[in-house]
């Protein structure tokens, strides 16, 4: 972790465009710290999404750059290191969910860092039991409901240990019973992360600091 | 899915190992596909009966599935004889049946049913999951596997997609006629349905990206030959045998 007092990850002057005319970020500097939850939060399309995709190596800014873990990262092959200790948990666990079975979707990332196939299982076995998902391992990941199956989402990204959690509206669809687990799981972790979402009951309970983007650009905001 | 009637009930044929499985199925129905004899698809057709009623598969569907095969060898029963040169069986008015053509269509009517029936048994019976990697252990190439498993994970999600934009049609008064508009309605919709699938498939390589995906696959593997398996493969070996003991033998069998 970062004892020297380096941030986990730092955006210096970013900016990004999907297209030329219509900037989506510009001169966003943001700064991650070891056991900060940054909530974020901002209009429809403001460029949260693209801020987390930014982050480990998805897009590319336009202008400025990214740091992780000290360094600046700037190519593909850059984030190859930054993704096993960065996790990103998507929008829709439909996306980040593309195996058969919860084990070998949850396995996926362990075993692309390179684990053995019985040091999978058995990070296997601990994440889920962590997440209260013991007994999932056989399930086909298309028969789950849309709470366990964005649970399980979670769980293929805490399979990997990241340092850094980046969770793209994790409450988005779900009833309370499943909003009331994440909420509860995500205050037990200690990692630190970065909230986007809407709810900002939820990012009251589980955030420690607030950002919003306005206008391509990232401001504080007071959560409570 | 459509075929979720078949893993229902909880037989032997269920338990066997998928691999085990996959075999015996192929390499029946190589057998019976090349067997130039009645009796080796006919005795093909009796053992798909009877692992039929092993496998507890649900009439109905079973029915209906072996309904969709046989109105195409219906027809091949109705053409044949008309078309396959020999002496005549029987005629209808200045319609003569050729005994060669009556037969033909016999073989390919046992033949198609002994092997969707065994297919179905055998294979139906397990998730298509399990099928991916039996395949995948029977060392088939991984592009096959990985789009099987991939079809099967996403096909419901496609089918939800398309559910969702037929209904927003619907609610906003659409109904299917004759007429370009009913064209031109069904195209967008086709065409979302492609860009959309588009977008998701490269949200599903970020997603795999970022979980550190390089162009690999790992399967965990799950299974285990048991005493069953080992029995049924062998069993399965003796009836193949058997039959190819009929088929190429020197008996003079019919």
């Amino acid at each position: 972790m970062s004892a020297d007092g380096l941030p986990l990850l730092a955006f210096r002057g970013v900016a990004f465009a999907y297209d030329r005319d219509r900037p989506v970020l510009e001169g966003v500097d943001l700064e991650v710290r070891a056991g900060e939850r940054l909530g974020l939060v901002g209009p429809n399309g403001s460029g949260k999404t693209t801020l987390l995709h930014l982050a480990v190596g998805l897009l590319h800014p336009t202008a400025g750059h990214i740091e992780a873990f000290g360094e600046a990262r700037r190519e593909e092959k850059d984030f190859h290191e930054v993704r096993g200790r960065v996790g990103l948990l998507f929008q829709d666990p439909e996306d980040q969910l593309f195996s058969p079975t919860v084990a070998e979707d949850v396995a996926f990332g362990p075993l692309n860092l390179g684990k053995s196939r019985e040091e999978a299982r058995a990070i296997v076995g601990e994440t889920l039991q962590a997440l209260d998902l013991g007994g999932y391992e056989d399930r086909i990941t298309h028969h789950l409901s849309y709470g366990e199956k964005r649970l399980v989402a979670l769980a293929s990204v805490l399979a990997m240990r990241p340092e850094v959690l980046l969770l793209d509206e994790p409450t988005d669809g779900l009833d309370e019973h499943y909003e009331g687990r994440l909420t509860g799981i995500l205050r037990g972790l200690g990692q630190a992360m970065v909230l986007v979402s809407h709810d900002r009951g939820f990012l009251a309970m589980v955030a420690n600091r607030g950002a919003c983007i306005r206008q391509c650009r990232l401001e504080p905001l007071d959560l409570a | 899915m459509v075929c979720e009637a078949f893993l229902e009930a909880d037989t032997f044929v269920h338990r066997l190992d998928p691999r085990v499985r996959v075999v015996a199925a192929l390499a029946l129905a190589v057998l019976v596909a090349v067997s130039g004899r009645l009796v080796v698809p006919g005795a093909a057709l009796a053992l798909a009966i009877g692992l039929a009623v092993a496998a507890r598969l649900p009439a109905g569907a079973t029915l209906k599935r072996l309904a969709g095969l046989n109105v195409f060898v219906l027809v091949l029963a109705a053409v044949l004889p008309l078309s396959v040169p020999g002496p005549a069986a029987f005629a209808v008015g200045p319609l003569a049946f050729s005994g060669a053509g009556l037969l033909q269509a016999a073989a390919i009517a046992l033949k198609a049913n002994a092997i969707l029936l065994a297919v179905t048994a055998l294979l139906s019976t397990m998730e298509l999951s399990d099928l991916g990697h039996a395949l995948h252990h029977l060392r088939l190439p991984d592009k096959l596997v990985h789009l099987l498993l991939f079809s099967v994970r996403y096909i419901e999600v496609l089918r939800h997609e398309y559910g969702r934009l037929l209904r927003a049609m619907r609610v906003r008064g659409f109904r299917p006629r004759t007429n370009r508009h009913t064209y031109r309605t069904i195209g967008y919709l086709v065409g979302m349905l492609l860009v959309r699938s588009v977008d998701r498939s490269e949200r599903i390589l970020a997603a795999m990206k970022c979980r550190g995906f390089k162009g690999r696959f790992y399967l965990l593997d799950h299974f285990r030959i048991r005493p069953s398996d080992t029995a049924f493969a062998a069993a399965a070996g003796l009836v193949l045998l058997a039959l190819g003991w009929v088929e190429w033998g020197p008996g003079g069998w019919v």
